[in-house]
């Protein structure tokens, strides 16, 4: 037994894996992720490779903008998902199909806006409510913060559930339109893709401007030292709002994604465990680090949607064992590599 | 102290408490334009909580801190844009920022790249050891050039007032002579005013024009350099025989 600790000790966290050059384990990390994404999409085919793609794209999204917060500036938010399902239901809401019927057991507003024209709204409206809370929670610091956002992601799932008026509860929201530009609809999975892979170059794109600027290292300071920060003339309060008002900006716009691809959305797709899963990626792919982000989302795509195909796996314990094997993924992962694939920190 | 149109920076009987632990008790005293000025005394006599006090980071519950004039109660990042840097202490430098991003830290505020640019190259001529070194990650330096570092940052935003935490603390002996020696020529030559608090007290006497003794809260001495050194003061108060009671009415002369 001592043995077996000692072999662990030695592999693990102060082990070779944990010492080799991060350039090196960066690479390692990028050539095995890709290859394992080549080889699936070799073998499942365009079809299944175009859904694939599309729900990396919408998790990328969402794990590229918590980065910023968590990776980026320090703030360890669980909550990530409130913002996701606010884009979402505020999608759903403002451009369902008002001719649709709903049921009849619950009618909501239909107002049947454009994709286009609800977009914005989803985007502003989860910002709107990231300021709301960010003033609340700028009060907060480390594990405080955990529980707080932890209690908004609950509130939130709350509301989708039980504001039954706007979101129809657990009956959920049906024919959500897709992107259509005048008469052309992005009806096809080809076009919605590309339309999804746009909208993560951008995100990825603003994300990175924020992390190269004065702003972003502004960021990393406040991740190691707040109060020296503070001393040097800087509003700490402020720039972390600002940070998770982006941030959640960018979820709502992953939600919006989510809502019209799906074309229906219910409350659980915004449960707590889904955000679990989302932090689970960030730490995967490497805290503070966009590429990691974006190497973690696909990680966790290539894994979840991979088991489907496990030939001993009956298919009604698939979606079990893949929140089991991400859990031991990440354990293992803490063991050997804390920082994640190609991450900075540790948590 | 009496307010006198020299005297910079005024603390008037201020006391700082966190919950029932009163760490500074009626402390007053007075730093003057140009002057390097050092508070010594035992560990928890409230040497640091003086500075913070000053920076508005420790709850002041009673008195008061003026600053050419004007009494100080903005925030800690607005006392900044008043000329007043502080140094903390424990270096606390950012590990995963570059030296130049570190020292940029300092006036990242100012929109003006060529003076933000000018008063790089200045710091950097003060501290030659970070030149040739500036895209070296501040993690890499040792715990004395990781100090100048923090001085440096804190000279970029040309403070006429630099607040010095414990500068040499937990520095190898050969180091803090360095670093005694830039603060004295940071006074000199840049004619910066400094409060300094220091545990080093032969280094910090060497350095500085005055000094106040610090014991439980409350100052039990002031005076230059000499005056200090020819009490025994220092060795009472480290030694625990003082009472601060029984000195409230001699300060109150000084």
């Amino acid at each position: 037994m001592s043995q077996l600790s000692e072999s662990i000790r030695g592999l693990g966290a102060s082990g070779p894996l944990r010492r080799m050059p991060r350039a090196n384990v960066e690479r390692i990390a990028t050539v095995v992720v890709l290859g394992w994404a080549m080889g699936f999409m070799l073998w499942q085919g365009a079809g299944f490779t175009i859904t694939l793609t599309t729900i990396f794209a919408i998790w990328a999204i969402l794990a590229v903008s918590l980065n910023l917060v968590v990776g980026f500036t320090g703030l360890l938010s669980v909550g990530h998902i409130g913002f996701f399902g606010i884009g979402a239901y505020t999608m759903a809401i403002l451009a369902s199909d008002a001719s649709y019927d709903q049921l009849r057991t619950e009618s909501i507003p239909t107002p049947d806006w454009p994709f286009f024209a609800a977009l914005p709204i989803c985007i502003a409206l989860a910002g709107l409510v990231a300021l709301g809370v960010g003033i609340v929670f700028n009060r907060f610091r480390d594990d405080i913060f955990v529980l707080v956002s932890f209690g908004f992601a609950i509130i939130a799932f709350s509301f989708f559930l039980n504001l039954r008026e706007l979101t129809r509860g657990a009956f959920g929201i049906h024919e959500i339109p897709r992107p259509a530009f005048g008469s052309w609809a992005l009806d096809g999975e080809v076009e919605f893709l590309v339309f999804a892979l746009i909208c993560l170059a951008l995100v990825v794109l603003i994300c990175w401007l924020i992390v190269t600027s004065s702003f972003g290292r502004v960021l990393t300071a406040i991740r190691e030292d707040e109060e020296a920060i503070a001393v040097f003339g800087y509003r700490v309060t402020h720039f972390k709002l600002a940070v998770w008002v982006l941030s959640a900006m960018m979820a709502g716009l992953a939600g919006a994604l989510l809502a019209s691809w799906t074309s229906f959305i219910d409350p659980n797709s915004f449960i707590l465990l889904e955000s679990m899963l989302l932090i689970a990626i960030v730490i995967l792919g490497g805290l503070a680090t966009i590429w990691g982000s974006l190497l973690g989302a696909m990680a966790f795509v290539l894994l979840e949607e991979g088991m489907r195909f496990l030939p001993f796996l009956p298919p009604e314990f698939v979606g079990q064992a893949r929140q089991v094997v991400l859990g031991v993924l990440l354990v293992v992962l803490m063991l050997f590599r804390p920082q994640g694939l190609v991450g900075r920190y540790r948590l | 102290m009496n307010a006198s149109s020299d005297v910079s920076l005024e603390l008037t009987d201020i006391a700082v408490h966190y919950g029932a632990v009163r760490a500074l008790d009626g402390v007053s005293l007075g730093v003057s334009q140009g002057e390097a000025v050092a508070v010594m005394g035992p560990n928890g006599a409230g040497k640091s909580t003086v500075l913070k006090a000053i920076m508005g980071l420790a709850p002041v519950v009673a008195g008061e801190v003026h600053w050419r004039g004007r009494r100080l109660e903005a925030e800690t990042h607005e006392i900044v844009k008043e000329g007043i840097c502080f140094v903390p202490q424990g270096r606390r430098v950012f590990t995963h920022l570059s030296i130049e991003e570190n020292l940029e830290m300092g006036c990242l505020y100012l929109a003006d790249e060529v003076e933000k640019r000018r008063r790089l190259e200045s710091v950097v001529e003060l501290f030659p050891i970070l030149h040739g070194k500036r895209r070296d990650m501040a993690s890499q330096m040792s715990g004395g050039q990781q100090q100048m570092l923090a001085i440096g940052r804190g000279l970029m935003g040309n403070p006429d007032l630099l607040l010095l935490d414990e500068p040499t603390l937990g520095l190898a002996p050969i180091v803090v002579g360095e670093v005694f020696e830039k603060v004295r020529e940071i006074s000199d030559r840049l004619e910066t005013t400094i409060l300094i608090v220091e545990h080093n007290i032969k280094g910090v006497l060497e350095i500085v024009d005055r000094g106040y003794v610090l014991d439980k809260g409350r100052i039990v001495h002031e005076g230059t350099p000499d005056s200090i050194r020819e009490t025994n003061i220092l060795t009472d108060v480290f030694l625990g025989r003082v009472n601060p009671e029984q000195y409230e009415g001699e300060i109150g002369q000084l």
